[in-house]
């Protein structure tokens, strides 16, 4: 089976007075329907790892292949079109459009790619939010949700054209409990019930076990690269 | 909505105070630089008017072209002369009836002969000197304004009388003729003459007003001792634009000087150009701020959207699509601007036309303006054009902003 993004041995190093190196000789490949845990200390190279499997950055060294086909060799613009229609992303912040409805901000992929018209976009988006719990807020803008319902929309944009794979940096990074457990249910049915793969960045160890793939980053290397108890006792 | 539009389009009306600001620089620009055309445009076009107004559109003179040959230098090949005695009197223009009849045939417009001389005004005790312009009143109605500027009398009244003249109404009341009133004229060539007042006229033209008498051609030339002389051919041509080409043609036909309206008076046609230069450079200047102020709120914007550009292209919007983003809002911007420069432009123009002086050089008491589509389409296309460009780099480096550089920073 061809794994959805596959990295080969990739480096970034960050160039300056005194160069950097955030990730070292990183090899690794998610296959459909992982849910996958990035760990590591801070600063170890989790998030700039994660931004180079999403194509949001590029590597000094390597290749970071999606659905089999090389980045490298692509054009930024070509890039763009792979992450909007084949990744979605969740940041620890929100990072919401704060003059914009939710719903507006869950359009906004969908209408970016095309197909679909603004008043379709929006029903889809509607429908998305409400499967997560928001349709009494449609019509409110970010600042007006509290920080776990801001999340949920970001989780909804991030699904908005049906990507294959959701990257998430610290999705519970800024929520209390209640709000983490709530954000981290819906990114499991994702994966459970979805379909989809879902790589997140986390600090929280108790998260990553109950994750299916731990991915452990040391100084901008994997450390260990295993499977998860819940996953071995699922098999 | 057009989705980069919708995106713009919220930007701006989101910031509603420094897009305000913006607007305003813009719009005031456009506006001011309407006014300043209409100001000056309206003033050359009003000076163009009064000069081709009052001057002939083509004056033929008696002066030749060259110098006629002596018979000597006909006979022989080369002769020298010692002791020739220049022409004491005007020779004026030979056969002028005849050249007359010869340009009606083909010059588009009117023409009258006319005789130009001096003289001295003598009446209750003071003497001034005075332009004497003989002129058929017959053909005169044809060439010049001098029927419609009669305030007493019309020009038929000079034949009322065997020595009639027209005075301006400055001149008669400076010195105290009226209607009636007998005046004596004295001319360089020593003939001395009683003319009456027969009518008065007012040009607006202070100069005109208090030095100029108009009488028959014949009253003329007994002033100028020359029976039948005619020393001028004044043209009114149809298009006063034509009069440089018309004038050429008629020298050419007729071996005498023939000046144009546009070439007597070449050094003030340059001066209005230099105005001009002088007034686009300053209305450029205008609009060239006004997108000072675009380029500012559009760096703003960008600076304060700087997330939010992170946000759309780690989704996956384009560059293009980013630098198109802040590309419309300032054509935003700018266009908002020009509108309301619009009707900036016109109160203004208005309030400038309707505000009264005086002048000790003509009877104008309010500044010509001139209104025209051309003014408004020419501010508004600088000033969308320099929005858009004070737009671009902004939206340039925006659109080139490293996603992850600032999620980092905002993380």
């Amino acid at each position: 089976m061809t794994p959805l993004i596959e990295a080969r041995n990739v480096t970034k190093i960050l160039a300056g007075t005194v160069p950097v190196t955030l990730v070292k000789d990183i090899n690794l490949a998610i296959m459909p329907r992982e849910f996958v845990a990035i760990t590591g200390p801070s600063g170890s190279g989790k998030s700039s790892l994660l931004y180079l499997l999403g194509l949001l950055d590029l590597p000094t060294i390597g290749d970071v292949l999606i659905d089999g086909r090389s980045t490298n060799v692509m054009l930024e613009d070509e890039r763009a079109e792979v992450r909007l229609s084949r990744i979605g992303f969740v940041f620890q912040f929100h990072f919401l459009l704060p003059e914009f409805s939710i719903t507006e901000n869950v359009a906004l992929p969908m209408r970016a790619l095309g197909g679909l018209s603004a008043r379709a976009a929006a029903s889809r988006a509607e429908e998305l939010l409400s499967s997560f719990g928001l349709s009494d807020h449609l019509r409110k803008t970010p600042d007006q949700l509290s920080g776990g319902q801001r999340q949920r929309v970001a989780v909804a944009r991030a699904l908005a054209n049906d990507p294959p794979v959701i990257l998430a940096d610290e999705p519970t990074g800024s929520l209390d409990t209640l709000a983490t457990s709530q954000v981290f249910d819906i990114l499991r049915d994702l994966v459970t019930r979805g379909g989809k793969t879902v790589v997140a960045v986390t600090h929280d160890l108790n998260l990553a076990a109950r994750m299916h793939r731990r991915i452990h980053v040391v100084d901008g290397r994997i450390a260990s690269d295993e499977a998860t108890a819940l996953a071995a006792n699922a098999q | 909505m057009n989705l980069i539009l919708s995106i713009a389009w919220t930007h701006v009306t989101h910031r509603a105070r420094q897009t305000l600001v913006a607007i305003a620089g813009v719009m005031m620009g456009v506006g001011f630089s309407i006014m300043m055309a209409a100001m000056m445009e309206g003033s050359q076009d009003d000076f163009i008017k009064t000069l081709v107004d009052a001057l002939p559109h083509i004056s033929v003179t008696d002066e030749l072209r060259e110098p006629t040959r002596q018979p000597a230098e006909i006979v022989y090949q080369a002769a020298e002369f010692h002791g020739l005695t220049p022409e004491a009197r005007r020779p004026g223009i030979k056969n002028p009836m005849a050249i007359i009849a010869s340009l009606q045939s083909w010059v588009p417009g009117a023409l009258t002969p006319s005789v130009q001389s001096k003289a001295v005004l003598r009446f209750a005790g003071r003497n001034l000197t005075l332009s004497i312009v003989g002129i058929d009143p017959r053909t005169e109605v044809g060439v010049s304004n001098l029927a419609t500027h009669m305030r007493q009398g019309t020009l038929v009244s000079l034949y009322r009388a065997s020595n009639a003249i027209l005075l301006g109404d400055r001149l008669a009341t400076k010195i105290g003729a009226r209607v009636n009133s007998n005046v004596t004229l004295t001319s360089a060539q020593g003939a001395v003459m009683t003319a009456r007042v027969v009518g008065m006229f007012h040009s607006g033209f202070r100069v005109t007003d208090e030095t100029t008498g108009y009488v028959l051609l014949k009253t003329a030339q007994i002033l100028e001792m020359q029976t039948g002389i005619v020393n001028e051919i004044r043209v009114r041509a149809r298009d006063p634009m034509n009069a440089r080409l018309i004038s050429e043609r008629i020298g050419e036909q007729t071996g005498y000087k023939s000046i144009s309206w546009q070439e007597a008076q070449e050094d003030l046609l340059s001066t209005i150009t230099l105005r001009n230069v002088l007034m686009y450079t300053i209305v450029g200047a205008i609009l060239l701020v006004a997108s000072f102020g675009t380029y500012n709120i559009i760096s703003t914007i960008t600076h304060e959207k700087i997330r939010d550009i992170a946000i759309l292209k780690s989704l996956g919007f384009r560059n293009q699509a980013i630098r198109s983003i802040f590309i419309i809002e300032a054509g935003l911007v700018g266009l908002a601007g020009a509108l309301l420069g619009w009707l900036l432009g016109y109160l203004l123009t208005w309030g400038v036309a309707s505000l009264e002086f005086k002048t000790p050089f003509s009877d104008y008491n309010h500044l010509p303006v001139l209104y025209t589509m051309k003014h408004y389409l020419l501010a508004t296309a600088v000033a969308l054009a320099s929005s858009l460009i004070a737009g671009y780099f902004p939206a340039h480096a925006a659109a080139r902003l490293h996603p992850v550089d600032i999620i980092r920073g905002a993380t």
